[in-house]
């Protein structure tokens, strides 16, 4: 069975999702469902104080009895806000220790901030919390982070929620060739070939949020999503052909086609390129 | 009187409360959260022992959807 293992345990799906930006949480559990994901992302915020009271609660939606739920430190700027935010999430999740860190450096695109994301890794490894960080595409840097011991490495393939897709396939490839824990690429998958590809290019899987969320229909994105996983993941399992400009080597067999087509591929092969 | 301030706001009390009158207090009772006060967590076993004083920044949290 060709198996997901983070830290120590086993998963089925290779695709993780998030759960922000669903329009209700009817919606967010099906998307969920449809895409098959066992390890979903969630925020933590501030509660409301003294406000709605008996406003609907995302654990009640999605148990942490049935997901592996995954705290990320989404929108902390600083390596101090990110670690108060995953202890307090273990503490939410009673010890629950596997979490996605990611350190935003600037607000408008999102991009990691790897000095103060190395930092905070640090501690939060020193603290016994199974990391799995949202890195930029250095494979310098996606060395150091699983010489520290993070579980997996998530480096982006474009911008967070920009769906801009695999932006550099030869930097994932380095950084999947040197590494011994799982590489999942994070952000920027926009549609199912982006998946696709980022499954064949032999990543351990795929995290996204927008590409499903933010697609006409969520819920048939999501199983597409599921798919589409699946299907990168047993292309580069299976091995692909190399590829080649001229293979002139056709399917069906060259002998005994009628009439006079014969004629034009004798002719045909005497120009065959060297 | 005491001052608290929970999630950035601040709130005034008659007399100091222990962190389960204050959950209490929030109609958060039962809810599934995590409490930090003044940059530390505080377990949920310890509630009913942690007296609050005046000063204390607390942090109330909860898991909201998120990518």
């Amino acid at each position: 069975m060709d198996n997901l293992v983070i830290a120590g345990k086993t998963y089925t799906s290779r695709l993780l999702v998030g759960t922000g930006k669903y329009k209700d949480f009817n919606e967010t559990r099906a998307a969920v469902e449809a895409s098959g994901a066992e390890i979903i992302t969630v925020a933590i915020r501030r509660t409301n104080i003294g406000q709605n009271a008996n406003e609907p609660n995302l654990l009640e939606v999605l148990p942490p009895s049935q997901y592996t739920l995954l705290p990320n430190t989404a929108g902390c700027y600083t390596l101090d806000d990110a670690v108060r935010t995953l202890r307090l999430a273990r503490e939410l999740l009673d010890g629950h220790s596997l979490v996605k860190l990611e350190v935003l450096g600037d607000p408008k695109t999102l991009y990691p901030n790897m000095v103060e994301t190395l930092k905070a890794a640090e501690i939060l490894i020193k603290e016994d919390f199974q990391v799995m960080v949202y890195t930029s595409d250095d494979p310098i840097i996606a060395k150091q982070l699983e010489d520290m011991g993070c579980v997996a490495v998530m480096p982006l393939a474009s911008l967070i929620g920009s769906g801009m897709g695999i932006l550099n396939p030869w930097n994932l490839q380095i950084i999947i060739d040197n590494a011994k824990i799982p590489v999942l690429v994070d952000a920027g998958v926009g549609t199912a070939s982006d998946a696709t590809i980022a499954m064949e290019l032999g990543c351990d899987g795929v995290l996204m949020n927008t590409a499903i969320a933010a697609a006409k229909s969520p819920i048939l994105m999501a199983s597409a999503m599921r798919k589409a996983v699946e299907a990168g993941r047993e292309a580069y399992l299976a091995g692909r052909m190399a590829k080649k400009l001229y293979s002139a080597s056709p399917s069906s067999p060259p002998e005994g086609v009628i009439a006079q087509t014969e004629k034009i591929t004798k002719r045909s092969a005497s120009n065959k390129p060297r | 009187m005491i001052q608290l301030t929970i999630n950035g706001q601040p709130q005034q009390f008659e007399s100091p409360i222990n962190v389960t009158q204050l959950v209490d207090h929030l109609a958060l009772h039962g809810k599934r959260i995590a409490i930090e006060r003044n940059g530390e967590i505080i377990p949920r076993s310890q509630f009913s022992e942690q007296l609050l004083i005046h000063g204390d920044q607390l942090e109330v949290v909860v898991a909201v959807g998120g990518g």
